[in-house]
This record gives C-alpha cells, structure tokens and sequence, in this order.
C-alpha cells in the first residue's frame, strides 16, 4: 500500500507542477512539451486505479496524435511576433472577462462534484455502476458502449465525422496554375503520345511546348 | 527488505532482457550494413573481428571518444532529452513482447496498445530533436518525419484492429496462442503486406527516409548531433526496427510458436522462433533498403491516406463480416 501510494502522490505532483508550468512557460513549445509530460502522467494515473485501456487511449489519442499537431503548429507559428499582437497592449483586456466567466463555470462545477462525491458517496459507488469488476476493463467498456449507449456512441461519432468534413472544406482551396502528376496518365502514356519527329528546317527553330 | 529483494529481483529481470535486446541492436546493424553490401555485391564490413562482426563495437568505440559538440543557438535542455527520449521508448517497448507462454517481463491486459502507444511516441525524440536544433535542415526533417509517423500509424492501428477481431483480447500470449492453428499471415496476407510497408515507414526506413534524406537534408533530425548522442539516435532506431519486427512476428507469424507443433520442432524453445521469425522480418527489411529507391514526399502520402488506409478499413468491414456470417467471433 505505501508503494502504492508514493506512486500516487508521485504522478499527481507531476501532473499539477507541469499543468501549472503548461501555462507559467514563456515559451510556447515547451508549454507544449508540459502538456504532454501532464498527459503522461495523468493516464499512468488511469492506469493505477485500473483503467489500463483509458490510459493507453490517452496515451494513443492524445499524446501520439493531438499533441503532435499541437507541437506542429506552435513551431510552425511565428510566435514572437504574435505575441505581441495577442499579450501586449490594448487588445489584451477584451479576452479577460470571457476568461473569467469561464474559469468561474470551471470553478463551480469542480465544486459540485467535489461536494456530491464528499456529501453523496453513494451515487460515485462503483457497484451502482454498470461496470462489472470480474471482467477485465476493456471488455466490460465494450459491453456498455456497444450495448447501453449505443445511440450516444453513434452520435458522438457523427458529431466528429461531421468536425473532420468541415475541417478539411473549411482549409480546402483549389489554386489555379498548379501543376499536378496524376499516376495513371504517366504509366499509361505511349510512344506516339510523347515522341514526334519533325522536319526541322535551318535556321528557323521548331515550337516544342504547346 | 522484502520491497528490496522484489526490487532486486525485477532489476535482474531487466537486465536480463535489455542488455541482450541492446547487444542484438549492435549485431543488427552489422546484419544491415553487410545484407545492403551483398546486393550491391560489395563486401561490407568484414575487417574487424570475424566477418566483422565486431564491427558495431568498434564503431560505439569511436562514438564515445568523439566530442559531443551542442550547438551554441540550441535549446540545450531538449536537445539532449530527444536522443535519451528516443532511446528510452525504443526500449521500455520490450517489456510486453513474449518470448514464450511464461517468459515475458510484464503480461499486461492490453499488451497491443502499449506497444501502439510507445511506437506513437517515438515521434517525440525526432520532433525535440529537429527543433532544438534550431538549424534548418533538422526542422524540416523533424516536420516531414512527424506527418510521416502520424499518417501511418493510422493503418497500423486499422491493421491491428484487423488481428484483434480474429483473436479477442488485447494480451500478446493470448493472440500467439489464437495463431495455434493457422497463422494470421495466411488469412489476412493483405494486411501483412501492408503493416510491412507501414513499419518501414514508421521506423523512416528506405523507401521511406524521407526524414533524413541525405541528397536534400543532409541527415535531416539528427543533422546538428555527434557523439554518443548521434548513436544513441542510431540505437533507437535498430532497436525501434528490431522492435517493429517482433510486432510483425507475433501478431502475423505465431510469435513464440513453432511452426509445426512435430517432434524435432517442438525440442526448440520458442524464444528461438522468435527471435528467428524477427530476423527473417529484418532481413527483408535490409533488402528493401538496398533495392527500393526513395518516394517521393507526396507519393508516401498518397500511400498511406489513399491507399492503405481505405484499403485496411475495407478488409476490417470484410473480416468482422466473415467473423460474424460465420459465427467465429471470438467470445469469452
């Protein structure tokens, strides 16, 4: 139980200190590398209290694949110079209290689930739930998912299918004058097609390019 | 003292399995470097040791008597963590792969993800390294090596959807001992082919090494790096190819099975076969090095967004409806 425990406390303080360091950073891209360093120990923390499969999603998902384009597009951004437009200056005082209200939300609901779990322990009671403990975690996930909430599931995965359409119609644009290689016109191109012979009379060239 | 001897016990057992993995790295790139010269019919390294098999100490050596030279304009906390990073998940990798029903580090429950997920990460060492560099040629190549790995882990994990149908449960010994009768390599041959392609762009690779394409990179991520740091890089990747081999025997070619369960086969044990069916995967992997020429980079994308992928999610709608038409779905 002490092993357990030092474990515990271990991952968490790592969590919290990189989450506060996600924000206290200067530099966005080690902002970033918090961020994935929080994500690490957050779902080693799933996988202490027995969720292995939701940690290794974490781990999958978010730390495999989100961070990544996180970390692409920070490095990618000219971020001294934005900066400056977004931190400095006049602008900056609009974002502050849509910042509040929202950390308040924040604030409140972490308040109400802290005080239900401290004042009504029995609706966080893990036999109320419909998860069985003597099947392995994966496949008790699978049976809720695929069978209680099945129209949820579906949605939600209508919901991002319907994110990823707009995101590619949103930053789709076809440019004029770009050259492209289609693959089936070059292996199926013939001699005829590619090669002519022209009488090429002295001193007057011959237009090769169309 | 009873934490202590446990402590002890599991060090042992790690060492146990590390220092082999690491020794089998230094021989791998001697394997590589001689297969590569064969089809050029060249010799290789053939002067230190016999055959040159000390080849690769001989290399380590110069390596850690050379100076580690850091870039004065770089990041330098994360220019040494990228190749520690590197490294480091090349190798934690190991403690789920089986080399047979019992010896295996950690028999985890969801022994497939974190295979997945430690391969995933590996992205991170090449993106810390490219951009701590802070020089051009390492950036662009940390950039075309993160959307490379990205884009093709999406048809690994399509592919390994396609062997969990089959088996049932995310536990490597479970989906060894489901390859009993028949091994995954013969039904779903398509998906094997394609997962062989998809590691080799994974692990950067030829055809795929686009991220250090040396013509137009110079050594793209690892460009600023000398030194022990440079082999450590080095390390990582033979030991993530090593890495991606084992995956490709145990979910394809039966893992630590035998190929016929006969007499004299069944004498061997499996780690054997393991570790034979993993350099009959490496030793692919060395051909197509020296016989494949470079994609192009909008060619590797196209492969793997326009081809594999579709390609691999039509054969998981093929393989569960097969599963489940004809009633073999595993249940448990």
């Amino acid at each position: 139980m002490i092993a357990h425990s030092i474990f515990f406390y271990t991952f968490s303080l790592i969590a919290i200190v990189s989450a506060i360091m996600v924000t206290a950073s200067k530099n966005t891209v080690h902002s970033v590398f918090f961020l994935i360093l929080d994500f690490i120990s957050i779902s080693c923390l799933f996988i202490m209290i027995g969720a292995e499969f939701l940690g290794m999603i974490m781990l999958i998902v978010y730390v495999g694949a989100v961070a990544v384009l996180f970390l692409f597009v920070v490095m990618m951004l000219n971020v001294a110079q934005q900066k400056n437009q977004w931190f400095v200056g006049q602008q900056s005082s609009k974002h502050i209290p849509v910042g509040l209200i929202i950390s308040t939300l924040i604030f409140f609901e972490i308040v109400i689930v802290i005080g239900g779990w401290k004042y009504k322990p029995e609706i966080f009671d893990i036999n109320n739930s419909f998860a069985q403990t003597s099947i392995s975690n994966t496949h008790s996930l699978g049976q809720i998912l695929y069978t209680d909430y099945i129209h949820v599931f579906q949605i939600s995965g209508m919901i991002l299918l319907v994110a990823m359409i707009g995101a590619i119609v949103l930053t789709f644009r076809q440019r004029a004058g770009v050259k492209r290689q289609s693959y089936i016109k070059q292996i199926s191109r013939e001699r005829a097609e590619g090669v002519e012979v022209l009488e090429v009379q002295s001193n007057k060239g011959v237009k090769i390019d169309d | 003292m009873e934490y202590l001897s446990i402590f002890f016990e599991e060090v042992y057992k790690i060492l146990f399995l590390l220092v082999p993995v690491l020794v089998s790295v230094a021989m791998i790139v001697w394997l590589d470097r001689r297969v590569w010269a064969f089809v050029q019919k060249r010799q290789g390294p053939n002067v230190v040791g016999p055959f040159g098999l000390l080849q690769s100490l001989a290399d380590a050596l110069k390596y850690i008597f050379k100076e580690m030279i850091i870039p004065s304009s770089s990041n330098k906390v994360i220019f040494i963590l990228a190749p520690i990073v590197t490294m480091t998940l090349a190798l934690i990798a190991w403690a789920v792969i089986p080399f047979s029903a019992t010896q295996v580090l950690a028999d985890i429950n969801v022994g497939v993800l974190y295979l997945f997920a430690v391969s995933s990460l590996g992205v991170y060492g090449i993106i810390m390294g490219g951009w701590a560099s802070n020089s051009k040629y390492p950036f662009l190549g940390a950039i075309r090596s993160a959307a490379q790995m990205v884009s093709y882990e999406v048809s690994i994990g399509v592919i390994i959807i396609n062997v969990l149908l089959c088996v049932g449960s995310l536990n490597l010994n479970d989906i060894v001992l489901a390859q009993q009768s028949m091994w995954y390599v013969i039904p779903l041959f398509p998906m094997f082919v394609i997962f062989f392609i998809s590691a080799l762009a994974e692990t950067n690779r030829p055809p795929f090494d686009l991220p250090e394409a040396e013509a137009e990179l110079v050594a793209g991520y690892q460009t600023e790096y000398s030194g022990m740091m440079y082999a450590m890089f080095w390390l990582g990747e033979y030991a993530n190819i090593l890495l991606m081999c084992a995956m490709g025997a145990i979910l394809f070619l039966g893992g630590w099975l035998s190929p016929l369960e006969i007499y004299p086969f069944t004498l061997v044990p499996g780690a054997i076969w393991l570790i034979l069916k993993i350099l009959i995967l490496f030793f692919l992997f060395a051909l197509v090095k020296a016989i494949v020429p470079r994609y192009r980079y909008d060619q590797l994308m196209r492969l793997g967004w326009k081809v594999f992928l579709p390609f691999s999610l039509i054969w998981v709608v093929l393989t569960s409806s097969y599963l489940f038409y004809f009633n073999l779905l595993p249940v448990n």
